[in-house]
């Protein structure tokens, strides 16, 4: 390698992003949840479109009842939650809050997702299915299974992903100078649960009332 | 492997625990008011916008990076309430379409010689 080429390879090497000097990442992750943000928002802004258009729209609080899915809402805000106490423990160099706190985000995520299965399947012994519905417009089942079951997937991904670093952790590969990794599966997490709390309003409460 | 350099002051997390939680209840008690779907809906959105917020600025740390980050996170959102408005266009025209008064001067309209 020639003198030159040695020094641009340096300065690759340390350069930093501008925008996240932690870690490429990131930033990378950043990328990624905007461009996942627009696929959320596209169903969002077609279930309002289809939902608008539908006069006969089934009534989610009749149809769907509120009280379990607030329960996942409030079972995600405490996996958020966690999931802050882990990266806050391992930027401490606090190894067993750490694996504590990211174990118990696991079974948030996976408590989330049992509950889940178990709304899709009550709904659909009740009637309801991609096609139809005992209640209404056709759409409803449809929309319904769509934006929830997309974010579904998107909890058991994050499920896995958190149940990666959990096993990294456990190997001790963090520590308070080396946790981006764990910031960073952090922030996919977050965003799952930011996505939630738009899902729950517009699914299953806006309309709901009497 | 990178490591992090960057520190900032940490946030009570358990203060945006709290405000969450009773967020979510007021949006559970929303439902339930006595006034038209239209003012429980601004509400719902108003409280469901707010707590998207306080994840995006607190637990994903959004309040602590640097302002770009901040253009590449918001972004999506315009560009969504942008495509709510492409829509409205479409779906004025289908309900004007799909009123009783539209069907039936349509019917009428296939009826007449």
């Amino acid at each position: 390698m020639s003198e030159a080429a040695a020094v641009l390879h340096q300065e690759v090497q340390t350069a930093e992003s501008p925008l996240t000097p932690e870690s490429w990442g990131k930033l990378g992750m950043w990328v990624f949840l905007a461009g996942d943000a627009m696929s959320f928002g596209g169903l969002l802004a077609g279930y309002g479109a289809l939902r608008a258009s539908s006069p006969d729209w089934p009534n989610p609080l009749q149809t769907l009842g509120i009280g379990l899915t607030a329960f996942m809402t409030f079972l995600l805000i405490c996996s958020s939650v966690t999931m802050v106490k882990a990266l806050s423990a391992v930027k401490h160099g606090d190894q067993v809050r750490f694996r504590i706190f990211l174990l118990l985000t696991v079974i948030g995520g996976t408590t989330f997702l049992t509950l889940q299965a178990h709304e899709w399947g009550h709904l659909t012994h009740e009637g309801m299915t991609m096609s139809s519905n005992p209640w209404g417009a056709a759409l409803f089942g449809t929309t319904f299974f769509i934006l929830t079951g997309f974010h579904g997937c998107h909890v058991f991904g994050g499920v896995v992903y958190l149940s990666c670093v959990l096993l990294s952790g456990l190997r001790g590969r963090y520590s308070a100078d080396n946790y981006s990794p764990v910031e960073i599966v952090g922030l996919y997490w977050h965003f799952v649960d930011l996505v939630w709390i738009l899902v729950f309003t517009f699914v299953y409460l806006v309309g709901a009332g009497s | 492997m990178a490591t992090a350099h960057t520190s900032h002051e940490e946030p009570n997390y358990m203060n945006i625990f709290w405000a969450l939680t009773v967020l979510t209840l007021l949006e559970i008690g929303a439902v339930y008011l006595p006034t038209t779907k239209l003012v429980v809906g601004f509400l719902l959105v108003a409280l469901a916008v707010t707590k998207a917020a306080l994840v995006a600025l607190y637990f994903m740390h959004l309040k602590f990076e640097r302002p770009t980050l901040g253009i590449i996170a918001l972004t999506p959102m315009i560009i969504c309430v942008f495509l709510i408005f492409m829509l409205l266009p479409d779906l004025t025209a289908h309900n004007k379409l799909h009123t009783p008064s539209a069907k039936s001067a349509a019917s009428e309209t296939a009826h007449s010689p």
